[in-house]
């Protein structure tokens, strides 16, 4: 069955050059695209529903398989996060809970949200998802490395969880996991915990490299004709630079969870100097915990980066999508995704700053952070300007980029504070932290996230998410969380700290008592309120309205496939050709507000559409 | 229509809620009033961009909200624009880092005159040396650390035989008189913080890290452990007093120097000797 699929594929390739050259129309020479350089690759097609659903290798399917663990492990974060919640909001109903389980749950929702929830939907889920679709070929380049990445993660999430039911339960140690108290006792789950902790991040890093080579190598290699790197849609350019930057980064989280498990099993000291513990000096010696901060660290700030490049990138084709409009200084936007994404690398002990390390570190790591924030402002404006003088639809996709720009800009400028080394003494290890990045590396890329599954539903399921429900969810998230976070700041300022399962009764912290009781009841709220899209995804698979082809009118390649939702092989007989950006919205004189990107420039030739 | 509203209404609930918070920072005890000066001019710059952005983003849905005969404006780039806003940004946060550098480099450059005192801390709890008549205070080792010997001091350091010993988790201090905190840790990480104070440092087993600060103001204060350190995290806290001078002097006195507690151990030590062979 392959094998026709490709003799087919390999006939176009070669007469390929004749189909365009001697195309409909004024001027032949204008539609003309170089052609393939490489035949077609050859798909596996399943048979059976084991090979077509479970261990699948079509991007499409794999891509909604991360995305439902993802959100899975991403429930399970969020029961976790209700339950911190209601120990520091209404601890006198949280008798159940120690703080030894308070630890717990503070530490695996964290990891959950971070690596399990967002970097696995936004680069697993969207990525194997809209790669293919977007730069227009039939699949990932390595299908079958595709599905062993999706199981690694689907195992590597087993471990995870499997850590609630070991003795000891999971660990209690931060997400951060420093040691030397992730692996001493005083902490929870100091010993099979923190050991499975490791383990499930080495099989995660694992199995994200596959999945990441499959993402570079398709975006570099498998670009249909006509697709050249200057006109991928932003989504991909975001997309293909996190996926980088998690190709240098997860490195040395892996190395730094192996030398912890090295010195949790067998006794080494890579991080653990003389240390007494009860009186007793343990067989320790020599070894730093500042080493294991700068090893996380590095992974750890450009990870922020891996979640926010590809929301930068979806939401940017969101509201140019949704604002009838091109995206504002596209070129500037490429070279700020991949700026950021170069940046992001020496920024990284701004979360050391008063971790003991050489204080004189604090002057560079203050400068390039906050260089760091010329790019991104870039790209706050770039986004508010696509809005200025579009025709902007104001459906429940806009309200969720309009929701991003909110809350990433406060966000981002409350990261200005933290960045700024000064003003970080007071503030760090304060709610001011948990408020800054729930705000910008929560909030906001789960704002995208939102939009991004209002905006392609349609085209993975071929109906609409119904509009009600979906503004409903909306304003009960974005004003929700809003209230969460933004007043949270303030405890901060109080000086109240974070990872504190208690706040007794300390001058200062009486008064935060209402606060405190107030956010939680919100965090219940928003909760909840993520149930709607549950309740709404289920309804509209029934009963939602179709949504037929290209529903949004947009221009990229992901719309136009033959069928609606794609096929395996996505293109049907004949792979598109690419003679314009994603971008050509309201172009004057056109017929339309939107050119596609396969529209040849022969139809289009009396507007004044640009050179892309 | 109704969601511009709403928008406004978040930017706006904003800056009331900044305004009339009745949760702000403490009246600051320390010198590092400079601090909250940057805080604040980061708050103006900061907030002045993010009202300006959301405004300008809630103007445009306001005016620019979909009509069907409407016509998008097609303009992909405007180099010019891009350029004005490109160099204002990077003036603007060129401002925001200068005074943070000037501060910081304040923060690591310890006075001359300031006070060493040498904080320890464990799983979960704190004790203060302060320097003896010499000034200087004596080195240490986690390994010297038993009961005759709580804070490890090296026996064969001279420096450390009038060091005084403060063995609960309050100390006190001098006002007005500047402060060098020197962190360390028999067990995992700590942080020796005083909100008033504004400075926070952590102690790290195996090194010994610092901060200074001048405390300006006499009170009571709480110090609250802001490295988390286990499942006592949250309860450890201890205490400053800060005195002026004449109440602090009295308070030193009262304390016991090494050498005290070791001439005491001493007696004990020939008390049972003697016991034993009658």
């Amino acid at each position: 069955m392959s094998e026709d699929y490709n003799d087919n594929k390999t006939i176009q390739a070669q007469s390929s050059e004749t189909i365009s050259g001697s195309g409909s129309g004024v001027s032949p020479d204008i539609d003309y695209v170089r052609p393939a350089e490489i035949p077609e690759q050859d798909l596996y097609h399943g048979h059976s529903f084991i090979t077509k659903w479970v261990f699948c290798q079509d991007a499409k399917v794999i891509g909604v398989q991360y995305f439902l663990l993802a959100t899975f492990t991403g429930i399970i974060g969020l029961i976790l996060s209700w339950l911190m919640r209601l120990q520091l909001g209404f601890p006198e109903l949280a008798s159940f809970m120690t703080a030894e389980h308070y630890y717990q749950f503070v530490t695996m929702h964290g990891m959950i949200m971070v690596v399990y929830f967002l970097t696995a939907l936004f680069l697993g889920g969207f990525g194997n998802f809209l790669i293919p679709l977007m730069v227009g070929a039939r699949d990932m380049v390595f299908p079958y490395l595709n599905m062993v990445s999706f199981w690694m993660f689907f195992i590597a999430v087993g471990v995870l969880l499997a850590s609630f039911f070991v003795p000891g339960g999971p660990t209690g140690s931060g997400w951060t996991l420093y040691p030397p108290q992730a692996i001493l006792e005083g902490t929870p789950g100091s010993g099979m915990g923190i050991m499975l902790m490791c383990i499930s991040l080495i099989l995660f890093v694992a199995g994200f490299t596959m999945g990441g080579l499959n993402y570079l190598i398709t975006v570099l290699q498998a670009r249909t004709r006509g697709m050249t790197l200057m006109r991928m849609p932003l989504t991909v350019w975001g997309i293909f630079t996190a996926t980088v930057l998690a190709m240098l980064a997860f490195p040395a989280l892996l190395v730094g969870a192996l030398m912890m498990s090295l010195d949790n099993i067998l006794g080494t000291s890579f991080f653990m100097p003389t240390i007494l513990k009860a009186g007793e000096v343990l067989e320790y010696g020599g070894g730093s915990p500042i080493l294991f901060q700068h090893l996380f660290w590095f992974f750890g700030h450009p990870e922020v980066y891996i979640v926010a490049l590809p929301a930068f990138g979806i939401i940017s084709d969101l509201i140019s999508v949704h604002a009838r409009k091109n995206i504002f200084g596209y070129r500037m936007m490429v070279w700020a995704i991949v700026g950021i994404g170069a940046l992001s690398f020496f920024v990284w002990a701004h979360h050391m700053y008063v971790s003991g390390m050489n204080p004189w570190f604090g002057f560079f790591f203050a400068t390039t952070t906050l260089i760091i924030a010329v790019p991104t402002a870039m790209k706050v404006y770039n986004w508010i300007l696509t809005l200025w003088r579009g025709n902007i639809r104001l459906n429940t996709v806009m309200l969720w980029c309009l929701g991003f720009i909110v809350t990433f800009v406060n966000g981002g400028i409350t990261g200005i504070f933290l960045g700024n080394v000064t003003v970080d003494v007071p503030l760090s290890d304060t709610y001011f932290v948990i408020a800054h990045f729930h705000m910008v590396m929560g909030i906001a890329p789960l704002m995208v996230i939102m939009g991004a599954v209002y905006h392609w539903f349609p085209l993975v399921a071929g109906r609409f998410l119904d509009e009600k429900l979906g503004k409903w969810h909306f304003w009960l998230t974005f004003l929700g969380a809003y209230s969460i976070y933004f007043p949270m700041h303030y405890l901060g300022f109080i000086g109240v700290p974070r990872r504190y399962f208690e706040m007794y009764d300390s001058p200062y912290m009486t008064s935060a008592v209402g606060m405190n009781e107030f956010i939680s009841m919100a965090a219940f709220i928003v909760g909840a309120a993520q149930f709607i899209l549950i309740y709404n995804i289920i309804r509209a698979l029934k009963i939602g309205k179709p949504s037929g082809h290209n529903p949004w009118k947009a221009c990229s390649l992901e719309w136009l496939t033959p069928s609606v939702p794609p096929e395996h092989g996505n293109w049907g007989e004949r792979l598109p050709v690419v003679h314009r950006w994603a971008y050509d919205y309201s172009v004057p004189g056109a017929k339309e507000d939107f050119i596609t990107q396969t529209t040849p420039p022969s139809d289009v030739a009396n507007t004044e559409v640009e050179k892309t | 229509m109704h969601a511009g509203i709403i928008f406004f209404l978040v930017i706006l609930g904003s800056v009331l809620f900044h305004i009339f918070t009745p949760w702000y920072w403490t009246d600051v005890a320390s010198n590092w009033g400079g601090m909250d000066d940057t805080i604040t001019l980061t708050f103006w710059v900061g907030g002045g961009v993010f009202v300006a952005v959301c405004l300008f983003m809630v103007y445009c849905v306001f005016k620019f909200s979909y009509k069907e005969d409407r016509k998008a404006e097609y303009k992909p780039e405007d180099k010019k624009l891009e350029r004005i806003l490109t160099w204002t940004t990077t003036l603007g946060v060129a401002a925001l880092l200068a005074p943070g550098l000037i501060i910081w480099n304040q923060f690591i450059s310890v006075p001359k005159n300031a006070i060493e005192i040498d904080v320890m801390a464990w799983q979960w709890g704190w004790q203060y040396r302060l320097p003896g008549e010499d000034g200087k205070l004596g080195t240490t080792q986690v390994t010297n650390i038993n009961d005759n010997n709580p804070f490890g001091i090296n026996l064969d350091d001279p420096y450390g035989k009038d060091d005084v010993m403060v063995q609960t988790d309050v100390i006190n201090l001098e006002n007005n008189r500047p402060v060098k905190i020197l962190l360390r840790s028999v067990d995992v990480l700590h942080n020796w913080y005083v909100p008033q104070f504004r400075a926070k440092m952590d102690a790290v087993p195996g090194i010994v890290t610092y901060y200074w600060f001048e405390p300006n103001k006499t009170g009571e204060y709480e110090v609250l452990c802001a490295e988390y350190c286990g499942v006592g995290h949250y309860a450890m806290r201890g205490g400053v007093v800060v005195q002026d001078n004449q109440d602090y002097e009295n308070w030193l006195q009262e304390q016991e120097t090494f050498s005290d507690l070791m001439a005491k151990q001493k007696l004990l030590e020939t008390g049972e000797t003697k016991l034993a062979k009658k």
